[in-house]
């Protein structure tokens, strides 16, 4: 029975609710609480899906740095035992084998290093050819031909070759078909000295080369689903013989990354800044919601109703609302993430991976949070709704500890926007930039209302209505500039301080940033490599030194990846560290700790280390790392650490010393430098007269860097305009905030016989005022914002622009005067004696 | 009354109101007809929903009609727009409504100066204060409307009313919110200062002793004026 009856309850709360939500609907109230979710939903699913294809995406892209997921590498040919396992367990299976050998061509010999492929390679990434050495290229999921060859530019120019011409490889002759422009397992070869030359691997026996001793190296590529591939790793552990060795997926291409990483970043922001202005346009209209239903409460409540029963229906007329935004925000956002992705599809070195749905979890969870958690503080005070408010408007509402709720909701808003943004820095600095700037816009407009009562008796009439009519209600008054502060703040950010940091980006890669590097120059030759450079019109050109070396000992202790946690620190100590030594810092790297050397330190084994890497080992000043360099260990004492911008493509060195300590060890040099398509032809000369140097272009890399910037800035000026959307909700709902009691101010004024001329100078005066101070305010928010974003997110300088508190208050005049008197249009229009028929106090 | 030549301040003619709702066009008033002359008090009696507050809307201009016209001082609101109606109304009529309307942001001397204000009297703040201290609040000007209680209130709202001494005076159910005692004292204080003033005065009330306090009543019933001229005292 008893369940019956409860039963019977929830039945009528559902309905109850649902009718309620209709009611309120067709009253108009609920529209601008439903377009402040939508835009929020919109614009974090949006994103969320989009980030979340970039990060796997990303994942991707990494992968193809080893052309697949998982490598098993040997010099030996059984690493092939494992192809039948891998297959068995429906992975994608392909091999290489690499060797050098020589290449006769045009009657020359010239080494190469050969790499023989099946069908499926690479598995991740794809190939890029072209049919002439410094033509367009394009992606190719091919490999080549039985009896044909893909090769590197350079072998065709050190034996001056075309493509289709053929050339003998031991016992087999080929025909070069493609020149190879792209290969993304190449990454770790970069030193390598030799041409590519790619072939078939059916071609391989033909050749005769295999067996005769030649160093081989064999590998299988496999690719699956990345948690299966997790436990076949751990369980190849166990498995693996002699001399074979598991490569996985360590970093991706550092610049790359870091484009696609600032990329999120000003997305995420976007996204953010969307989400917490929609939830300031939810909170000012919620309040003015509740207050509202503050009579619908006290008379419930006179009907007999219970105050849970009240709230219930409250909440579930809210839930509603929230469901039936989000999933329009859900839709509106999967549709929006196409478009995105649409601008950067191309752009990544992979196809982007099919959206995911876990956004729509998120899209849901943060209309239903935002709603309820904005609108249950003034909604818990609607239960202290004495219900003698029925028949005495002035009955005072107990207010509830609101402030706790409204920490809660920022807490749960911080929680959600970290997981789908990601980047807790960034959340951080904008939900507390914001916070911050609510309360110092609250405090700094309830002073400034103070001051406007003081003045208010001593101004003309018009004015004087307009200032009382701010003074008036100082709470509203607090909220509406505090709301079109908000709004006006974010256009400035995003009018001015957007193109600064898309500028300023895109200005971090330069139109001439080096597109090639020389590398493998023997020291003799440094001084001819200089003036071939010069005599080119290249000026500028500066060689680094650099000595191989290991890592052996961190501070007495022996270096094992056992002793470290992340992927990247174990991958860093076990490869080969480049030591260059330099008197001076180069210029574009940033000291962040210690001092640089002096000339009476030279000598002295000192070490200045790249400060990422630092913090990855754990690092600090005066900690000691032993190198085996060519075999003598040397303990070197961290002296310094610098920031390093690897998106510039300049060399760069995790390590450097100073002078004078490494100059007897075997030595290369390494220089980078920017040619244009004229001087890249006459590269041929370079390599003919130095043979043994080996130049690698990343002008392609540095072409899909620059196209990612580009469309990144298109998709981000696209996602901003949800921003500029909520902006704008943000506007309107803080006209909307007393509208009520504005209409019923004027409605008292004209029936005291104040024109409409008067009325309107009264509302133009306190829209210009109300403009101006939110507009100044927001000028000074916008450009402490902007400046904290620089600094500590995107790493820019920022310019200080005294202007932009200026166009704040310019535009912030405009912009609320245009929108009050706009928005307030109906108040003038409606009849008074209705108006106060409907008794708005 | 037959036979003195008064001046007529106000004027019915043929006036109704209509108002379209979801279910249809409903008639409020229909076909009133009646003059008020100058100086005299008139009551508007009729039962809650008889179409008391709307007609004294159309009376004062604060709302159209859908037919007919009214006559303020030999002048057609029909022929005014907007702001000509409000320029009357600060001119001649004042307002007392039934749940005050007073300004909550405002002090007791700000909402009374409110109307000097706009009709640019000069000394606006000398005059509110003078008017208040007359209904009795000479010691409450610096007090905020919900410092006051309802009866005060309401003597804030007659301050204001009379403020700019209209001509003609529009009583909506003045102590329609207020109990028996301060009713009685705010009909006192409005009828003395109707008489101070030589205001007209129209007052809307469902309390057929009180509207036997002025000089000629007016009955609606269902939106139409059932007996259209006098109806005799105690009849
Ligand atoms: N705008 C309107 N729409 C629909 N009905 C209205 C409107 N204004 C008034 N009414 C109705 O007209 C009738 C007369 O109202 P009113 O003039 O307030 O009466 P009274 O003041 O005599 O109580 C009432 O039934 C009221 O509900
Ligand atoms: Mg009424």
């Amino acid at each position: 029975m008893a369940d019956r009856a409860q039963h019977r309850n929830l039945a009528f709360l559902w309905f109850t609710s649902w009718r309620m939500l209709w009611r309120d609907w067709r009253g108009g109230e609920l529209g601008i609480l439903a377009i402040g979710l939508v835009i929020a939903v919109t614009s974090i699913t949006a994103v969320g899906f989009f980030t979340d294809r970039i990060e796997r995406g990303l994942q991707l892209q990494s992968a193809e740095l080893i052309g697949a997921d998982l490598v098993i590498t040997s010099s030996r040919p059984d690493v092939f035992d494992h192809i039948k396992d891998a297959r068995a367990q429906a992975f994608s299976v392909a091999i290489t084998q690499q060797f050098r050998s020589v290449v006769l061509g045009n009657d020359r010999p010239q080494l190469v290093e050969v790499k023989a492929v099946t069908t499926d390679y690479p598995l991740r990434g794809v190939l890029r050819v072209s049919d002439t050495p410094f033509g367009a290229d394009e992606a190719t999921t091919a490999i080549p031909a039985r009896g044909d060859i893909w090769v590197e530019a350079r072998m065709l120019q050190l034996l001056d070759l075309v493509v289709g011409d053929k050339v003998s490889l031991g016992a087999a002759d080929f025909t070069i078909r493609k020149v190879l422009r792209y290969e993304p397992d190449r990454a770790g070869d970069m030193f390598s000295v030799a041409p590519r030359v790619l072939m078939n691997r059916a071609d391989v026996d033909a050749t005769d080369l295999i067996g005769t001793g030649a160093l081989v190296n064999y590998r299988v590529l496999i690719a699956g689903a990345p948690g299966r591939i997790g436990f076949y790793r751990d369980d190849l552990a166990f498995s693996l013989r002699q001399g074979e060795q598991i490569l996985t997926v360590e970093e991706g291409r550092p610049e790359l990354n870091t484009a696609l990483e600032k990329a999120r970043q000003f997305l995420g922001l976007a996204a953010l800044i969307s989400v917490l202005l929609a939830g300031v346009a939810v909170a000012t209209v919620a309040w003015r919601y509740t207050n509202r239903h503050l009579d619908t409460s006290a008379m419930l409540r006179c009907l007999g109703a219970a105050q849970r029963t009240i709230i219930q229906l409250f909440v579930l007329e809210l839930l509603w609302l929230a469901l039936l935004a989000s999933t329009v925000g859900c839709v509106l956002g999967l549709l929006t993430q196409f478009v995105i992705s649409g601008l950067l599809d191309q752009l990544l070195l992979t196809q982007l991976p099919p959206p995911s749905f876990r956004a729509l979890l998120l899209g849901y969870a943060t209309g239903i949070v935002m709603l309820v958690g904005f609108a249950l503080p003034p909604l818990l005070s609607l239960r202290q709704v004495p219900p003698l408010r029925v028949l005495r408007k002035d009955v005072p509402v107990a207010s509830v500890s609101r402030w706790f709720v409204y920490v809660a909701v920022v807490l749960c808003m911080f929680v959600l926007l970290y997981w789908q943004i990601g980047d807790l820095k960034l959340v951080s600095i904008v939900l507390g930039g914001i916070t911050v700037t609510l309360l110092v816009l609250a405090i700094a407009a309830f002073g400034l209302i103070v001051l406007l009562n003081r003045l208010r008796g001593r101004v003309g009439v018009a004015w004087r209505f307009g200032l009382a009519n701010i003074a008036r209600r100082p709470a509203s008054s607090v909220i509406q500039v505090v709301a079109f502060g908000l709004g006006i703040m974010v256009m400035l950010l995003l009018s001015t301080v957007r193109t600064d940091l898309l500028d300023e980006w895109q200005h971090s890669l330069p139109a001439k940033a080096p597109n090639h590097f020389v590398i493998n120059v023997q020291p003799d030759q440094v001084d001819g490599i200089t003036d071939y450079f010069r005599a080119r019109g290249v000026e500028g050109t500066r060689l680094y030194p650099m000595v191989r070396a290991r890592l052996v000992e961190i501070n007495g202790k022996r270096v094992r990846t056992g002793d470290y946690e992340s992927e990247r620190a174990k991958h860093m100590i076990t490869r080969e560290f480049n030591l260059s030594w330099a008197e001076q810092m180069q210029v574009d790297n940033t000291l962040e700790a210690g001092d640089w050397w002096g000339r009476e330190d030279f000598g002295t084994p000192l070490l200045s280390l790249e400060s990422k890497l630092a913090k990855t080992l754990g690092l600090k000043l005066d900690d000691v790392m032993s190198f085996d360099v060519n075999g003598t260990l040397i303990d070197f004492t961290l002296s310094n650490l610098r920031r390093v911008d690897w998106d510039n493509f300049n060399i760069n060195f995790f390590t450097v010393v100073p002078p004078g300590v490494l100059e007897d060890k075997p030595a290369s040099w390494v220089t980078s430098v920017y040619l244009d398509d004229q001087q890249r032809q006459q590269l041929g000369e370079l390599v003919r007269s130095w043979p043994n140097v080996t130049l690698i272009d990343v002008d392609t890399i540095m072409k899909r860097v620059r196209g990612i910037m580009e469309r990144v800035t298109l998709a981000v000026e696209f996602v901003f305009l949800f921003t500029i959307l909520a902006g704008l909700a943000v506007l309107y709902a803080a006209i909307q905030a007393n509208q009520d009691e504005r209409r019923f101010e004027n409605a008292v004024l004209r029936t005291l016989g104040a024109k409409k001329h008067t009325l309107m100078l009264g509302l133009l005066a306190e829209f210009t005022t109300l403009g101006a101070l939110s507009g100044l305010l927001a000028g000074l928010a916008a450009t402490g914002l902007a400046w904290t974003l620089a600094e500590t997110v995107f790493r820019f300088d920022y310019r200080f622009d005294p202007t932009v508190a200026l166009s704040g208050i310019v535009s912030g005049t405009l912009i609320v005067v245009i929108a009050g008197m706009l928005g307030t249009r109906s108040v003038m229009t409606h009849p008074p004696i209705q108006t106060l028929r409907e008794g708005a106090s | 009354m037959t036979g003195v030549e008064s001046k007529t301040f106000v004027e019915a003619r043929t006036l109704g109101k209509q108002v379209s709702t979801r279910e249809g066009v409903l008639t409020l008033l229909d076909d009133i007809n009646f003059s008020i002359a100058a100086g005299t008090s008139v009551a508007i009696l009729g039962a809650s929903g008889s179409g008391k507050t709307t007609l004294l809307g159309l009376l004062a201009g604060l709302d159209m009609p859908s037919s007919g016209d009214v006559m303020i001082d030999g002048r057609r609101l029909n022929d005014f727009d907007e702001d000509g109606r409000a320029q009357l109304r600060a001119e001649l009529i004042g307002f007392v409504f039934q749940n005050f309307q007073l300004l909550f942001g405002m002090t007791a001397l700000e909402n009374v100066m409110l109307p000097l204000e706009l009709a640019q009297a000069p000394h606006p703040r000398k005059t509110a204060a003078e008017i208040l201290e007359r209904v009795g609040l000479g010691e409450r000007l610096g007090h905020y409307p919900n410092q006051l209680s309802g009866g005060e209130q309401q003597r804030c709202a007659i301050a204001r009313a009379f403020a700019t001494r209209p001509r003609c005076l529009f009583a909506d159910e003045p102590t329609g919110n207020l109990d028996s005692e301060t009713g009685k004292h705010i009909i006192d204080l409005l009828f003395e200062l109707n008489s101070e003033q030589g205001t007209t005065l129209v007052m809307a009330t469902h309390d057929a002793q009180l509207s036997r306090l002025c000089e000629r009543r007016l009955r609606l019933d269902a939106g139409r004026l059932v007996t259209p001229e006098e109806i005799p005292a105690d009849g």
